[in-house]
């Protein structure tokens, strides 16, 4: 009983410890700044430093997969999404989910509840083209990438050569009608002939829209939960490049991070807590493989191209610009202790270590 | 795959005066696809086809991103050249998209235009050479805006290309040589242009003969000229009209709920309605002589329909001809790569080759 007091508590920990750095104002305060595409070295960077808001530690290679996964969980919501105004409704059931997780913590709660006023705020009345274009962009930065995720695999949500399996039956989005009528109109505006076709498809009408309030039935399944049932969360990178999608000056290009793309990560992560322990960390560390050989094997072979070469900031070449991100660097001193029962968190750590 | 459909008449006549189409009498099958080293981007009006002097011999120009790539390929699949074009480097953070690649086909010469987020690219046909440049102004545009060019037409000498603001540019362009002069900028459509198209059927008296589209669903028919002349303003009610072609005087319009609408160019009278895809449609293209158009969208299908003019009525009537279901893909260009329409060309996000399908 002790042991899954523990496991709850430390859930609950980093879960609470990961979701308020998220949700920090000022992290946010930079993220809702009209700004670029990130390159995929950007989000990573961002995203390692994310994982290492709690205790919880993962090696480059769990990491690596923890990252795959995302991104093409990530890619399968952006592109099944039905109408390009549900990309709304897939981050909304993201919101959702996470509410939930922290549901004991007042504060967090509140942190999250607040970004989605200001998503319903920025975004709830975007033309429909503008939401294209938000699509178009997020399918750019998941382009050519086609890792095999165990989960879709099993699911037949995904083909064996990493493509995604598109449906061709179900509700057609909100807004679209049943394909397989053609109306012709005579020049008085009467509707004078009508014809059916075969389309091909196993179309039905939607039933309802999904809410865009703070809460309500999103009606859409993209974006909740895929590992609510217990799940494998293997990935297969290798064969998925005997095309390299990238030639020299792209792979350059992809190589070297633009200098205004540096200065907005160091802006960006300047507005994240991220947790100093003195002394010996007490956290504990998640392999997303079978074994810890595993994990060291996947870091020695991961492909060429699908290397992030996730960037140590503080070894940043340019002087200057090491000195302006070491002072920011320094602004990760946490001011306000979070209301947690971090210190019984230790303690209970710490008579771990001492049995 | 191919996918060919019987019709069954299991709807009745509880329309009146319904009926299912003809019999699939278009029937396409499958020939070799053009690999290509990367997939395309998720795009409107992904693809240019040219169709080459050398028997047999096709051009393709589609974008990935920050390139855009010309390949020209044999029956076969063979591809036999390959070039990759980029944006060129204007000032601003990141690196460029492109956003089209267009083969301009004028009286006296073929040009590919490329638009992207910088500005305009003029190219000989093959690539080989920049005729001409221009920068997108952004003088107007807010710092949180979004610059592109989008939308790419050929109307006699005149090359029209839209842009973000839903500013169309005219560009006047000589018989030969780098002297295209920036000639008129149309300032009606308030929201990004998304496809412009002018009608094929040059030598005939048309009065309307470029019809511009933008995000919002508005179509604007023009007469081209010194001095282009707005004819007719036909709303889409917020529903973005990704792609637009123009025929004998028909404006057959492909919206982002999936549906295609035809109108009188002159009058925009309404004249056909067709419940033609389930999702978003990305590509509209015709086939002049034989008055077929082909629709593509992101529900992975691809459908080619039949137009005609009724002689009682005058007004444009439609049949379905061809179903073709591009399985797992959302369709991103799709091209007919000759004037009958006797076999076209795909493209779609995720997809790394160029498929063909030809009349059998």
């Amino acid at each position: 009983m002790m042991r899954n007091s523990l496991v709850y508590y430390l859930h609950t920990s980093v879960m609470n410890d990961l979701i308020s750095t998220m949700f920090n104002k000022k992290f946010l305060e930079e993220l809702f700044k009209p700004q670029e595409l990130y390159s995929k070295k950007a989000l990573r960077t961002v995203y390692d430093r994310l994982a290492h808001a709690s205790i919880m530690r993962l090696n480059p290679a769990s990491m690596d997969k923890l990252f795959d996964l995302m991104t093409m969980a990530f890619k399968y919501q952006v592109l099944l999404c039905p109408r390009p105004k549900d990309i709304l409704l897939i981050t909304f059931n993201h919101l959702d989910a996470i509410k939930n997780f922290v549901r004991d913590s007042p504060d967090i709660m509140n942190q999250v509840d607040e970004t989605f006023r200001h998503i319903i705020e920025v975004y709830g009345c975007l033309p429909a083209g503008e939401f294209q274009l938000i699509r178009q962009t997020l399918l750019l930065f998941f382009q050519d990438m086609h890792i095999r995720v165990s989960i879709f695999l099993k699911d037949k949500v995904q083909n064996s050569n990493g493509r995604f399996v598109l449906p061709i039956s179900g509700p057609v989005p909100w807004g679209t009608k049943v394909p397989g009528l053609i109306r012709m109109f005579n020049n008085k505006g009467e509707e004078v002939k009508r014809m059916e076709f075969k389309h091909g498809g196993q179309y039905v009408r939607a039933e309802s829209e999904g809410s865009f309030e703070l809460s309500g039935d999103r009606v859409l399944t993209l974006g909740t939960n895929m590992y609510s049932a217990s799940r494998p969360v293997e990935t297969r990178v290798s064969g998925a490049l005997k095309n390299s999608s990238l030639n020299t000056k792209d792979n350059i290009a992809a190589r070297t991070l633009a200098k205004e793309e540096l200065n907005f990560l160091a802006r960006l992560m300047g507005g994240m807590e991220i947790k100093k322990t003195s002394g010996p960390e007490p956290g504990f560390r998640l392999n997303l493989f079978t074994t810890d050989e595993e994990e060291e094997h996947a870091a020695l072979t991961r492909p060429e191209e699908l290397s992030y070469q996730v960037i140590n900031i503080q070894a940043a070449q340019d002087q200057q610009r090491n000195e302006e991100l070491t002072r920011i660097m320094g602004e990760f001193e946490i001011h306000d202790q979070p209301q947690q029962s971090t210190s019984k968190g230790d303690d209970l750590l710490a008579m771990m270590d001492e049995l | 795959m191919t996918f060919l459909l019987s019709t069954e008449s299991s709807l009745g006549s509880h329309f009146g005066t319904s009926r299912t189409s003809a019999p699939d009498r278009s029937m396409y099958r499958r020939e070799r696809p053009v690999p290509m080293r990367s997939c395309p981007a998720a795009l409107y009006n992904n693809l240019s086809v040219l169709p080459l002097p050398a028997p047999g011999l096709t051009q393709f120009a589609l974008v990935h991103g920050p390139t855009a790539q010309l390949l020209s390929a044999a029956p076969d699949g063979l591809p036999v050249s390959q070039r990759q074009l980029h944006t060129k480097d204007g000032a601003g953070p990141g690196f460029p998209l492109i956003t089209q690649a267009y083969w301009c086909v004028l009286p006296f010469r073929v040009l590919l235009v490329l638009t992207s987020q910088r500005g305009i690219q003029i190219y000989e046909s093959d690539g080989s050479v920049m005729v001409y440049w221009h920068a997108l102004d952004s003088t107007d545009a807010s710092p949180v805006q979004a610059l592109f060019a989008r939308g790419i037409a050929a109307s006699g000498h005149y090359i029209c290309v839209g842009t973000w603001s839903g500013r169309v540019l005219v560009f006047d362009v000589p018989a030969k040589g780098p002297n295209i002069v920036l000639s008129e900028e149309l300032d009606v459509h308030q929201a990004p242009i998304t496809d412009i198209a002018a009608e094929p059927a040059q030598g005939q008296d048309c009065v309307a003969d470029v019809v511009t589209a933008d995000d919002s669903g508005l179509l604007c028919v023009w007469k081209s000229g010194p001095e282009f002349k707005l004819l007719t303003r036909i709303s889409g009610f917020g529903t973005p009209c990704p792609s637009v072609q123009l025929w004998q005087g028909s404006v057959a319009a492909g919206y982002g709920d999936g549906q295609i609408r035809i109108y009188e160019a002159s009058s925009g009278a309404l004249h056909v309605q067709i419940n033609a895809h389930a999702r978003g449609i990305c590509a509209l293209d015709l086939a002049p002589e034989a008055g077929k158009l082909l629709s593509g969208a992101e529900d992975s299908f691809v459908h080619i329909w039949k137009l005609s003019r009724n002689p009682h009525s005058g007004c444009i009537e439609v049949e379905h001809c061809h179903a073709e279901c591009v399985t797992d893909t959302q369709v991103c260009g799709a091209r007919f790569c000759d004037l009958r329409g006797s076999s076209f060309a795909v493209t779609g996000y995720d997809l790394a080759e160029i498929l063909r399908y030809s009349c059998v």
